[in-house]
């Protein structure tokens, strides 16, 4: 052993998974197992105690999940991580592990539409109240947090505005009055960003997203950065007696795992969205490539970006990797190595030239997901919110000449084929495009 | 001297085999009472308790003092230490008495005079970490909780 400091390529292919000890495998071998057998009753009753390490039943943990949470937790510079069935699980959970009936959360606005309905409908009917403050406007963020208040949320990379999360700052409003900030990291992945290394305590992934890379997983992460005092008194999920776990007191005996272990021992076990073994293993293969993907990513939406200001068919583009961008000095200082895949632009002819673009694309995938390594498109106004009239739309934050991309791995020159091919059939012009 | 690096402790556990938990409860959600439990049912060391005010531990009886384990039982390897920092230069000078090799502050056991008298006394001296974890960090236990054992290896190891 030597106390080398290796880097994060090094860790996405090594971290979490040395050689199988049982058997020298190199690469991790999937533990299709629902249960495992203990040693002697003694040790089971160790283990039940949480006094000892090991693997019980699959809801709690699994040897191929746990390399995948031990991968994650080393590329996020945590102290450790717990996966989830989805991205959404791992933030319900993230909740859960301090919040309960009667408590509150402050979360930025403008973020992703799948945690507004989260926090402002169903926690909101379990009894736990969310204010959502425009992410930007810290005098309000520290203005909301009450008494009672648990978590702030917030994103490194809003969906689709592409406004970057001043963690730094978001971290002090929050420290300064005792509460801990989580950010959901999904859309930066954390090689072009690491929240622990600005202050966040808790950091939550949609998995299915880059850390995946290929579009076949459904899968979520919580990390941890253990430096956060759960035992200031604010917290009593973690540092009451829990009759969960015969009165233990999580900040007493675990001290810095405090929240980590109460995170599966009694969240994952009591709500049960674990990860499968199957998919975990995925996702660990994912993380190996997740350096070169993302650096390859970031160019391709940036050339991707840049042609589109070029073009006459589209009226603004909003990607933080571009200068006109009103966050391009956050992601440079955030961001390392690129400004992700993600990103929206306008389309001349509003709501019905998006829908003549989108069903003109031949390469361009037009479907719900970001993150793949395949180039994916998405026109809310004639799919997801194509309810709404243009008044609503508008209400809704959605413009409806708003194109949403997800910018893959393919050549960069077949992605601006596709787009001019389409844009052309867009403004009614021929469809026959020539490489540009 | 003060082992400050995860190779150097990785040594200093790899050549112990017998631990005194001073400070060790008897009650079952204490800290110190999980950090010996875990050592001892681990069964890779020989784990004593010293407390005077417990009889036995699971069975292990309980010693009164350092001097008193070591009449028994000679110098131990490790001296871990579950007691407020204002008490710990006492057990440190016990520990020195009694020739043990290596003297283990566990979280939050932080008393500059105690960690200086130890290193000044020749013993290896560990501060501000927890055997148990620095125990699972090695034998795949913080790997199978999710933890981040900063482990990394192409070696194949028995666990």
């Amino acid at each position: 052993m030597n106390d080398r400091e290796f880097g994060f390529r090094t860790r996405a292919i090594h971290a979490g998974t040395p050689p199988d000890a049982a058997t020298g495998a190199r690469a991790m071998p999937i533990y299709q197992s629902a249960a495992f057998v203990f040693g002697s009753s003694e040790e089971a009753a160790e283990l039940f105690a949480l006094r000892s390490y090991g693997h019980i039943y699959g809801r709690i943990s699994n040897p191929t999940v746990s390399a995948f949470e031990e991968r994650m937790a080393s590329l996020e510079r945590g102290l450790g991580a717990v996966a989830f069935s989805s991205g959404l699980a791992a933030q319900l959970c993230a909740v859960l592990c301090v919040a309960q009936n009667g408590d509150h959360l402050v979360c930025a606005a403008n973020i992703y539409g799948g945690t507004i309905t989260q926090f402002g409908v169903t926690l909101r009917r379990m009894g736990i109240e969310t204010t959502f403050v425009p992410g930007d406007d810290f005098d309000a963020i520290g203005d909301a947090i009450l008494p009672n208040t648990k978590l702030l949320f917030a994103e490194t990379i809003g969906n689709p505005s592409g406004t970057i999360g001043d963690i730094e700052r978001l971290s002090a409003v929050a420290h300064e009055r005792d509460v801990p900030l989580c950010i959901d990291n999904t859309f930066a992945s954390p090689y072009l960003c690491r929240p622990i290394e600005y202050g966040a305590d808790l950091v939550v992934h949609s998995a299915t997203k880059f850390i995946c890379g290929h579009g076949t997983v459904i899968g979520g992460v919580l990390i941890e950065s253990g430096k956060f005092a759960w035992d200031s008194g604010r917290f009593p999920l973690l540092s009451d007696p829990s009759p969960g776990y015969h009165q233990l007191r999580f900040t007493e005996t675990f001290g810095e795992y405090a929240f980590l272990i109460r995170a599966r021992a009694e969240v994952l076990r009591d709500v049960g969205a674990s990860l499968a073994p199957m998919d975990a293993w995925l996702l660990i293969q994912g993380l190996e490539t997740l350096p070169v993907r993302m650096e390859r990513h970031s160019m391709n939406a940036l050339a991707v970006a840049r042609w589109l200001q070029s073009r006459p068919e589209v009226q603004w583009v909003s990607y933080p990797g571009l200068p006109e961008h009103p966050h391009y000095e956050r992601a440079q200082k955030y961001l390392r190595g690129g400004a992700g895949a993600i990103f929206a632009f306008g389309i001349a002819g509003g709501r019905e030239a998006g829908r003549r673009f989108i069903n003109a694309l031949q390469l361009w995938s037009h479907l719900a997901n970001v993150g793949d390594a395949k180039s994916l498109v998405i026109h809310p106004a004639s799919t997801t919110h194509s309810q709404l009239s243009d008044v609503e739309l508008q209400g809704a934050g959605v413009a409806p000449e708003m194109v949403r991309l997800s910018v893959g791995l393919e050549d960069t020159e077949d992605l601006i084929w596709d787009l001019e091919c389409a844009l052309r059939a867009s403004s009614g012009q021929s469809s026959t495009g020539s490489i540009t | 001297m003060i082992v400050r690096t995860p190779s150097q402790r990785a040594a200093l556990l790899d050549r112990s085999r017998t631990v005194t938990v001073v400070g060790a409860s008897d009650k079952p959600l204490r800290p110190s009472y999980v950090v010996f439990s875990y050592l001892r049912t681990q069964g890779r060391f020989a784990v004593y308790p010293i407390n005077p005010g417990v009889g036995e531990i699971d069975g292990i009886p309980a010693f009164s003092s350092l001097a008193a384990f070591a009449r028994e039982h000679g110098a131990p390897d490790i001296v871990d230490i579950f007691r407020k920092p204002s008490e710990v230069v006492g057990i440190v000078e016990q520990a020195i008495a009694v020739h043990a090799k290596a003297v283990w502050f566990q979280y939050g056991v932080i008393n500059e005079q105690a960690i200086q008298r130890a290193d000044d006394a020749g013993m290896d001296v560990v501060v501000d970490r927890c055997l148990k974890v620095e125990s699972a960090r090695l034998n795949g236990g913080l790997a199978a909780a999710g933890l981040n054992s900063g482990l990394i290896t192409s070696r194949r190891t028995s666990r």
